[in-house]
């Protein structure tokens, strides 16, 4: 029977709940494991929970500095799509997707995966054209795209600002319906366990903080619980790659870190039932099952480690909120804070293997590793027990930037902060 | 975030459009070497701690700004103009 059911459920309810076990142990390190994954965030649990699942390596361990799952997969604002322009970024995402779409029953973990669409608002007849052109590229590839009229974003969004004389009147829309949100956590330690229970060892407050060589090549880390050796090294640490790669004597790479803010206002009744983008700036905006309206814009803009951003940012996104919905004007805000973003060259990761003997590295994802959880884990995976690239991340490898096959979806060039 | 401009002062950060990492120097225009390219094309430092970057005051004197400034604290160290710098280098 599966560990959380509706039986275990009504078992624990009449027996005061002392029936539940721990989601997962706390295992002190071993000297020495086959894989060990830096990152405890939903990236490295993923991969870890795949090589488990899918190739049957389980002497492993997920090294984390914090808690599991205290970095950005706790730090999002929980959009999943598809909706890219580009063919590699579409495959690749719509994997993902395919794979929310099933997730909490492969986990046995409700992760509260809600497809409540996704749409892309437009603000002038160019705006609309470039949405037809990315619809029409996804439906080409098979995914779901629906061209809105004014009339249609106005009925999908009650109490938006539809007025000709807006700041940014609303032309329509691109639509992904089987878009939507989940619950973030949930995916971190729906994952945590299901690896965990595989005989994965998950490490909290262990911090990397060197890595062991044998010459050029990594064959283990230390950290702040000791010594521990590994025939490879993975490394899923989003925002602090810079940062770790410096420790592995890497000081120029193809990344940029910088800090993203988001934000929750008060709880509402329901008001916005699907996850939207305002296209006369930068905004995105969703509403929580608990009632809080969760939303961000652009990143801060300059390089940052720091998980707290600076007021001009705030500023933005709250006229950009309130421009939209005029109504919400009066709401409070509840929380903000900040996350690291892995800024690539060209918008899109990495997953590869290196860029050093016994090392393998996903990183890159700038603002929109969240959705692609699952599909990360289920390539990287591939990746390292293989020691080759998986197919559906084969255009994210490293040498791209040199061979100049860059995967520039908006066709930014190599200005991270624009990406 | 408030950046001392050496003409107008302390002023807010929304005054000035960060410019990027100032560890790259522009290699010589003539120069055909892929690797010199790929590297000021793509790569950057991505230093956690003390950082060199550019920043221009567009909101007020409009001048180039070179700062040196904690990429983890946000701290600020120094702030000189970019041409002083430049000139300094080239001296």
């Amino acid at each position: 029977m599966a560990e959380y059911s509706i039986f275990s459920l009504l078992k624990n309810a009449v027996q005061g709940n002392l029936g539940w076990k721990e989601a997962w142990r706390k295992p002190e390190p071993k000297p020495e494991y086959d894989v060990i994954i830096i990152g405890g965030g939903g990236h490295g649990l993923s991969t870890a929970y795949y090589l488990a699942k899918e190739h049957g390596i389980t002497n492993v361990a997920v090294l984390e500095k914090n808690w599991l799952g205290s970095g950005n997969v706790g730090r999002n604002t929980t959009a999943i799509r598809s909706n890219y322009l580009l063919s590699e970024n579409q495959h690749f995402y719509e994997y993902s997707m395919k794979l929310w779409e099933t997730l909490s029953h492969e986990l046995n973990y409700n992760v509260m995966f809600s497809q409540r669409g996704v749409l892309n608002i437009g603000h002038s007849p160019a705006q609309i054209d470039q949405f037809a052109r990315r619809g029409n590229a996804m439906r080409l590839n098979g995914l779901d795209a629906e061209l809105f009229t004014a009339n249609q974003v106005e009925r999908a969004l009650p109490g938006i600002d539809m007025s000709r004389d807006a700041r940014f009147p609303i032309e329509g829309g691109l639509m992904q319906r089987r878009g939507g949100t989940a619950r973030h956590d949930a995916v971190a330690w729906g994952y945590a366990r299901g690896a965990d229970r595989r005989g994965v060892d998950l490490v909290e407050n262990c911090e990397v903080t060197g890595f062991l060589r044998n010459g050029d090549k990594i064959i283990g880390v230390q950290t702040t619980r000791g010594e521990i050796r590994a025939k490879k090294v993975a490394v899923a640490v989003a925002g602090s790659t810079g940062h770790v790669l410096n420790l592995a004597g890497i000081d120029r790479f193809p990344i940029e870190s910088h800090v993203l803010q988001a934000f929750v206002s008060e709880a509402l009744k329901p008001v916005i039932n699907t996850v939207a983008t305002f296209g006369g700036g930068h905004l995105y905006f969703g509403q929580s099952d608990k009632g809080g309206i969760v939303f961000g814009g652009d990143i801060d803009g300059y390089n940052s480690y720091a998980q707290r951003g600076n007021l001009p940012i705030v500023e933005d996104v709250m006229s950009e909120m309130v421009a939209l919905f005029p109504g919400l004007t009066g709401v409070r805000l509840l929380r903000s804070w900040g996350g690291i973003m892995d800024m690539s060259m060209d918008g899109a990761p990495i997953i590869d293997i290196g860029p050093l003997p016994g090392m393998y590295l996903n990183c890159g994802w700038c603002y929109g590793g969240f959705k692609a959880t699952p599909g990360s884990g289920i390539c990287f995976a591939h990746t390292i027990a293989k020691d080759e690239i998986h197919p559906l991340a084969a255009p994210f490898v490293l040498s791209r930037f040199r061979a100049g096959k860059q995967i520039d979806d908006k066709g930014m060039g190599a200005t991270p902060k624009w990406h | 975030m408030r950046i001392n401009c050496p003409h107008c002062g302390t002023r807010d950060l929304i005054e000035f459009t960060y410019q990027g990492d100032a560890n790259r120097a522009q290699p010589d225009l003539g120069s055909s070497d892929v690797n010199i390219w790929y590297s000021h094309v793509y790569e950057r430092i991505n230093t956690r701690g003390r950082h060199k970057e550019f920043w221009q005051h567009h909101g007020g004197c409009r001048s180039h700004l070179l700062v040196e400034r904690d990429t983890a604290t946000h701290e600020i160290f120094s702030v000189i103009l970019a041409r002083d710098a430049v000139r300094g280098a080239a001296s």
